[in-house]
């Protein structure tokens, strides 16, 4: 799966659980600073997210991934 | 074999409130912090000298009351709580004796927030097992005595109530009133909600709890439709914990129950644990939100980790 294709899913993941339009959903934003993305929906999208690239993000690791691009890395990184 | 049905619900609470705002003054958080994280309002707080079988003692009145059964109809009282003061006695003896209840069999359930489930499938069990006739289960807490006040992620959820419903036969011919219970538990995470020692308080990894509730609890709910035989859409009130109300809003979701349906007594009443499910019921009934010979599904989870769910026909 390409950066860009991790980019698309999640930006939809995110448009489903937090309602942000897809196209907020840019690398350089910061979940909780420009996406209002509070810790709970954070999980939510953990494990949307676990369904749909089949890669598990733990709650500790949760918390490093602050920025889009974070968890597209992780998830390009461990698929 | 005799099936067992509900015949009546009955719900208490203490008469303080206390609002986000009274709790903003206590620890840093803000009414809107908790609104958006946790769905409270507003919850009861007992006081100092009003105890879980006080409390306990309340809606298994008002219950007893509703079904129209004399005390002495009652064979098997059982009190749903994991906050007595003490182990020892049992909150359900006293209770059955304050109410006029002579020599039941009683006996207190530790399952935590999903212990209302479990009475209410045990006292189900009794009834077809022909071990009692009619039972009156309580689930009652008083969570404010084991949470630590200076404690802003766990003192904000927390609350004081009871709720109580009573069990009795089915007639002839007519169908269970209370489907299979589907019940388990996750010893392998039980270190996520603790109370540590006599004198501990609450502790809680609320983003844990958070996912286990929001993934592992709809195919439990799913299984209880099932072996209830009815689907998700038969449902015409779903009434989980009142954990929070993301938790409840999740579980819903992928249930796909409409959110008309769904109980939101935690905006009011806050996280009462066992005595949340048997709380809400007896508010909807009040209301005119439940509608008699429907089947409303109920889901209790929790500490243990535990959980326990059923399908009941509406009383």
């Amino acid at each position: 799966m390409t950066d860009q294709e991790i980019l698309a899913g999640l930006a939809e993941i995110i448009d489903e659980i937090a309602g942000v339009p897809a196209d907020e959903v840019t690398p350089d934003k910061n979940f909780v600073d420009d996406l209002d993305i509070d810790s709970l929906s954070m999980v939510e999208i953990a494990v949307a997210a676990q369904d749909k690239f089949g890669v598990e993000i733990p709650d500790e690791q949760l918390k490093d991934l602050k920025t889009v691009q974070d968890v597209v890395n992780f998830v390009s990184k461990n698929s | 074999m005799t099936d067992a049905k509900i015949l009546a619900f009955g719900g208490y609470q203490p008469d303080r409130v206390v609002t986000n705002d009274d709790l903003a003054k206590i620890v840093d958080t803000s009414d809107e912090w908790i609104r958006s994280r946790v769905g409270i309002q507003s919850r009861r707080i007992a006081d100092d000298d009003e105890t879980v079988t006080d409390m306990a003692e309340a809606a298994g009145a008002k219950a007893l009351a509703a079904s129209g059964l004399a005390p002495s109809a009652i064979d098997l009282v059982i009190v749903a709580t994991c906050s007595p003061i003490v182990p020892m006695p049992s909150v359900s003896a006293t209770v059955a004796h304050r109410l006029g209840i002579v020599a039941p069999g009683a006996f207190d359930l530790n399952a935590a927030c999903a212990g209302f489930c479990y009475a209410l499938g045990t006292a189900s069990h009794a009834v077809s097992a022909g071990s009692a006739r009619n039972v009156l289960v309580i689930g009652a807490e008083k969570m404010s005595s084991w949470v630590d006040w200076t404690d802003r992620s766990t003192c904000i959820i927390f609350a004081d109530g009871a709720g109580a419903a009573v069990v009795g036969p089915c007639a002839e011919n007519e169908a269970p009133g209370i489907g299979p219970v589907v019940w388990g538990s996750a010893g392998d995470q039980a270190s996520k909600i603790t109370v540590t020692g006599r004198t501990g308080a609450m502790q809680q990894d609320g983003q844990a709890v958070f996912r286990w509730a929001t993934t592992a609890m709809h195919p439990v709910a799913l299984e209880a439709c099932t072996r209830a035989g009815v689907t998700p859409a038969d449902i015409s009130a779903f009434v989980p914990h009142q954990a929070n109300l993301r938790i409840i809003e999740a579980i819903a979701r992928k249930l796909g129950i409409p959110r008309e349906r769904v109980a939101d007594d935690i905006v009011h009443a806050g996280n009462t644990s066992s005595a949340s499910i048997p709380l809400a019921l007896s508010r909807m009934a009040e209301q005119g939100r439940l509608q008699p010979g429907t089947p409303a599904l109920l889901i209790g989870f929790g500490a243990g980790l535990s959980y326990a769910a059923q399908v009941i026909t509406v009383p």
